[in-house]
């Protein structure tokens, strides 16, 4: 994939949010602070109206990243921002991304929001979406697949992961000071994460 | 002299959490807020929260307090983005850690010292 891919997903992505906006910020309202979908699709809103022209995959992601920092206004803003930026780092200036190109660029997202949150898996974070799809990202690539059945692996696994976070106690945010009561409920969070994991197989699985 | 930047979800909480520190810094500790969002309500701005690290930064370096949340991470991802070593988040309550490290950066003390200051002010009980 290239830099238009990527300007393509952030876009497709930016369209996702602000459509799921009302759901996510529900799902928030039951445990956090009630305003996740709204504030992240002010973030891609900025960050659709922030790629840059004739830059390189990178690039792109770095300039999305920092506009998502600046325009979000939710822990998600930081979080999602240095997800971005890491993996706008990890391409560095090449023109053109591979399936393990783009895997190393998630990676590196993952290891930017659990060093930034530090939040582990089962803390009931989006690192229980994130963390799960690249590890099935990781596992296909070892497969022998593409780069669309790589994404489309993550994808599954991240949709999965935000499932799997109704059941548990949050140990980080807002949502960590109800404790038992916090069970029950999806994280938003991981949920957002699935959604943009599902944008990324829709942009890819298209070419 | 260090200075002290009080990062709030609020604008008004991180403006009179500054007012209190500035006080207990005997009018000479240079305390900045940055409180709220980039229009004015509750929220974090990246974009306020630098204003204020350059308004307070004299180059003896800045000590950042942050409330919960936004606030807390928007400091972190600051600091690993100036990775220069001068502003440093200090591990403690917002009021409580603003009011010692502004009564530690008024005795001219380095960033090291105005830093711990602020931490030590999570020992502080206030019962027994």
């Amino acid at each position: 994939m290239n830099a238009a891919d990527l300007a393509a997903w952030i876009r497709h992505s930016a369209e996702l949010v602000s459509a799921d906006a009302e759901r996510l910020t529900r799902l928030d309202a039951a445990i956090g602070d009630g305003d996740h979908g709204h504030n992240l699709d002010r973030g891609f809103r900025a960050a659709a109206g922030a790629l840059p022209e004739d830059a390189p995959p990178g690039k792109v992601l770095i300039a999305a990243g920092r506009a998502i920092v600046s325009k979000t206004g939710g822990a998600s803003g930081p979080l999602y921002g240095t997800a971005l930026r890491r993996a706008g780092k990890a391409l560095g200036d090449a023109g053109d991304v591979d399936a393990a190109a783009l895997g190393a660029a998630l990676r590196a997202a993952l290891d930017g929001v659990r060093d930034l949150g530090k939040a582990a898996e089962g803390d009931k974070t989006m690192v229980d979406a994130l963390a799960p799809a690249v590890a099935a990202y990781e596992a296909a690539l070892a497969d022998g697949a593409d780069l669309a059945g790589c994404v489309r692996a993550a994808a599954g696994a991240a949709a999965r992961g935000a499932e799997d976070t109704v059941p548990m106690q949050a140990r980080k945010g807002r949502a960590s000071y109800l404790g038992p009561r916090s069970v029950g409920h999806m994280d938003p969070g991981a949920s957002s994460t699935a959604l943009l994991l599902r944008g990324l197989a829709d942009v890819t699985g298209e070419g | 002299m260090v200075g002290i930047v009080l990062i709030s979800h609020s604008p008004t909480l991180a403006e009179g959490a500054a007012e209190v520190a500035r006080a207990m810094g005997v009018g000479k500790a240079v305390v900045e807020p940055a409180g709220g969002d980039s229009e004015g309500r509750l929220g974090t701005s990246v974009d306020l929260v630098e204003q204020a690290v350059a308004a307070a930064d004299d180059g003896d370096g800045v000590v950042l307090l942050a409330d919960l949340g936004s606030s807390v991470l928007t400091a972190r991802m600051l600091i690993e983005d100036a990775a220069g070593g001068g502003v440093l988040l200090a591990d403690a309550p917002l009021v409580e850690g603003a009011v010692a490290a502004a009564s530690m950066a008024a005795t001219g003390a380095d960033l090291a010292a105005v830093h711990a200051a602020a931490e030590s002010a999570r020992e502080h009980r206030k019962v027994s």
